[in-house]
């Protein structure tokens, strides 16, 4: 049995765990759940799964009010009685007033889609119980219209979680997981290949090292990670900062250039200022 | 074979069920790995565990099971006991005299015999449903599958004694609020600090204001919304850990596992005894990350509610004295920083593990006591309950 595999692809770094994680969802039609710290790619994946097994792709992103029933369908009756108000003949087939939802839209596509279920965690504490028996039989029921809906190809499913919530063993069951470690420096190094191909060694090197220094900052709230140094290289090479300045070892210039990119918030900024506040003191 | 790994997992705590069991042989037929361990072990992992705080004892069982290397402990039992299960029993089984007075005769082997013999004894109370041994996967000890080492007593002697060295300084682990067993009954009590309010997004029908509306508007719809109600109440909740304590691990781990689902806005410290300069939100690295208590009452405003949990049972003088803290020096008393903390948060209670009724016979719970102005009550529900009813008196 030969299916399209999932692999690394030129814009995106896939550890083989991870390639592993997807192809056993992928071949044996299972959800597959996602955790990892932020910025870790957990989202860029789906659209990485869709682009390399060229399917369409569908993206479900969950908020705090998301209701599971909004992913099925919805039933517009304000419409549906603002419009027998107004004397529409529209009002007497239901059938227009069902609003379908990503779900239904996976469900009903043409070729197999990948449906990316973003940020599930976000829900309320029930959200992923109502959705058990869609996920493992693909289909549901439209009460209003008496139908019954079947996924006509079992899309591939991805869900992330940034583990706001612990979500539900009967859930979990249904699912495959996988946690996305933080990559370290090796994959590091390939993912910055990926994104910035003509980044100069040394510069790399440095920005590297300044960047897991920062990680192993104790007390930090949020630590950087992979989408903040992407952004931060992206920014050095904007300004075209020399290598130099990156070295942290001399006590002056111990505060890495446009740190803003990398600490997202002021008490992190704070805490890391009086930390080189002390390196320097030391230094002297 | 797999059937066993499978068993293993099981014994191990790592919550795998027939279902996944399937699903991996499913995956195996499809070849999914097919001749390769590395392969293997990733997919075994993809299929069967499912949160990444069971990814270390997957790991372990993944080696002893397919190394083929068995711990001579459990060789020497004949049965394949899991290290957190061990070394749960070794800390039940084994007094704190009995480790000093196993760690003065220096032998391990001694160490070995008494635990071997104290797990034999305790297999046939298992099978007279004794019921803490099946807890094993719950084991406060193993909270979040770190278990560096673990007893995995045997192998060679440099393991043993860094084991030995593991379990002395097991004492402060997070709290693993996985418990689920009773602790219904304390979201229960948890429910009466209810303050609702509605924030956020309107997304309610208003019935009656519909109603209203549409009447005004002689019979054309107007709909109203109004938000969802909400718990809004806020609470910063100290839990004290380590030392004292170990014999409350159950019941806090009920508490905080209740409080956890209960509070929407529920903030959580560690502290050591008594509340000092320092709080920690992660025991693993607690004397990296610390918090100073000052920063804390400046992040959090005075609409928190505080709630200690504590034994409040020490020395007199870790309270009362600067430098008191049996684990730093510290230039303030605790009974300022508690002071200070109440100041701060004029809504607070102190829940005490401890049986009230033992209370008076310990110094220290009456000089806490006095300090808090007779905040404090017993971790039971009925404690719960009267501690709710303070923190929502206005």
């Amino acid at each position: 049995m030969t299916v399209t595999r999932f692999a690394s692809t030129d814009s995106y770094v896939a550890t083989p765990d991870l390639t592993m994680a997807v192809n056993a969802s992928v071949t044996l039609a299972r959800p597959l759940l996602i955790k990892g710290e932020p910025g870790t790619g957990k989202t860029q994946l789906a659209e990485e799964v869709a682009r390399s097994l060229g399917k369409p792709l569908l993206e479900w992103h969950i908020k705090s009010t998301t209701k599971a029933q909004q992913g099925l369908y919805e039933y517009d009756a304000v419409s549906r009685l603002r419009d027998s108000q107004l004397g529409d003949a529209r009002v007497k087939d239901i059938g227009n007033y069902i609003v379908k939802g990503r779900l239904w839209e996976a469900f009903s596509c043409d070729v197999q889609p990948v449906l990316l279920i973003d940020e599930i965690d976000k829900a309320d504490i029930e959200f992923p119980n109502d959705l058990l028996r869609e996920l493992d039989r693909m289909e549901f029921y439209v009460y209003e219209t008496r139908e019954l809906v079947k996924a006509r190809h079992r899309p591939i499913i991805l869900i992330t979680s940034n583990n706001e919530k612990e979500l539900p063993d009967a859930f979990l069951r249904r699912c495959f997981f996988h946690y996305i470690r933080f990559p370290d420096a090796e994959t590091m190094r390939r993912i910055i290949e990926v994104h910035y191909p003509r980044l100069k060694p040394e510069l790399l090197k440095e920005a590297l090292e300044s960047f897991y220094n920062l990680r192993e900052v104790p007390g930090l709230k949020k630590k950087p990670s992979t989408s903040e140094l992407l952004d931060w290289l992206k920014l050095l090479l904007a300004e075209d900062i020399p290598p130099e300045a990156l070295r942290s070892t001399d006590g002056k210039a111990a505060i890495p250039p446009l740190y803003g990119a990398l600490l997202k918030n002021e008490q992190d900024v704070h805490l890391f200022e009086q930390l080189v506040f002390m390196n320097r003191r030391n230094a002297r | 074979m797999l059937v066993r790994f499978f068993l293993m997992l099981r014994a191990a705590g790592v919550p795998v069920s027939l279902t996944e069991f399937l699903a991996l042989l499913e995956a195996l037929k499809a070849r999914l790995a097919a001749a390769d361990v590395g392969e293997f072990y990733f997919l075994a992992r993809t299929v069967l565990v499912k949160d990444e705080r069971h990814y270390d004892r997957y790991d372990r069982v993944f080696g002893a099971h397919f190394k083929g290397v068995e711990t001579a402990f459990q060789a020497a039992l004949g049965a394949t006991l899991p290290a957190e299960w061990l070394k749960r029993q070794a800390e039940l089984l084994l007094s704190p005299e009995e480790r000093a007075r196993i760690a003065a005769l220096g032998g391990l082997d001694a160490l070995m015999e008494a635990l071997k013999a104290r797990l034999a004894e305790q297999r046939d109370r298992h099978q007279g449903g004794n019921k803490w041994i099946g807890t094993a996967g719950r084991s406060p000890f193993g909270a979040y599958g770190h278990n560096p080492e673990g007893v995995r007593i045997g192998q060679d002697s440099g393991r043993e004694r860094s084991a030995v060295k593991v379990w002395e300084q097991r004492e402060f682990r997070n709290l693993d609020d996985g418990v689920e067993i009773g602790t219904r009954n304390i979201k229960l009590a948890l429910r009466r600090l209810r303050r609702f309010a509605r924030e956020g997004a309107a997304e309610e029908l208003d019935l009656g204001g519909t109603i209203d509306a549409t009447a005004r508007n002689a019979g054309w719809l107007d709909l109203k919304l109004v938000p969802e109600r909400h718990n809004a109440v806020k609470v910063l909740l100290f839990l004290d850990v380590g030392g004292s304590m170990d014999g409350h691990v159950r019941v806090c781990e009920e508490l905080f596992t209740a409080a956890r689902s209960e509070f929407k806005h529920l903030e959580y410290y560690y502290f050591h005894n008594f509340l000092y300069e320092t709080v920690w939100k992660d025991n693993r690295r607690r004397h990296a990350e610390r918090l100073s208590t000052l920063e804390l009452m400046r992040t959090y405003g005075p609409d928190y509610r505080a709630v200690f949990v504590g034994d409040a049972t020490m020395g007199p003088y870790e309270i009362a004295q600067p430098g008191g803290s049996i684990e730093h020096w510290n230039d303030e008393p605790g009974a300022v920083w508690l002071e200070r903390l109440r100041r701060a948060y004029p809504k607070h209670v102190w829940l005490n593990p401890e049986p009230e009724d033992r209370w008076d016979y310990v110094p220290s719970i009456g000089v806490a006591r006095g300090l808090l102005e007779g905040r404090m009550y017993p971790l039971t529900l009925g404690g719960i309950d009267r501690a709710m009813r303070a923190l929502n008196a206005r």
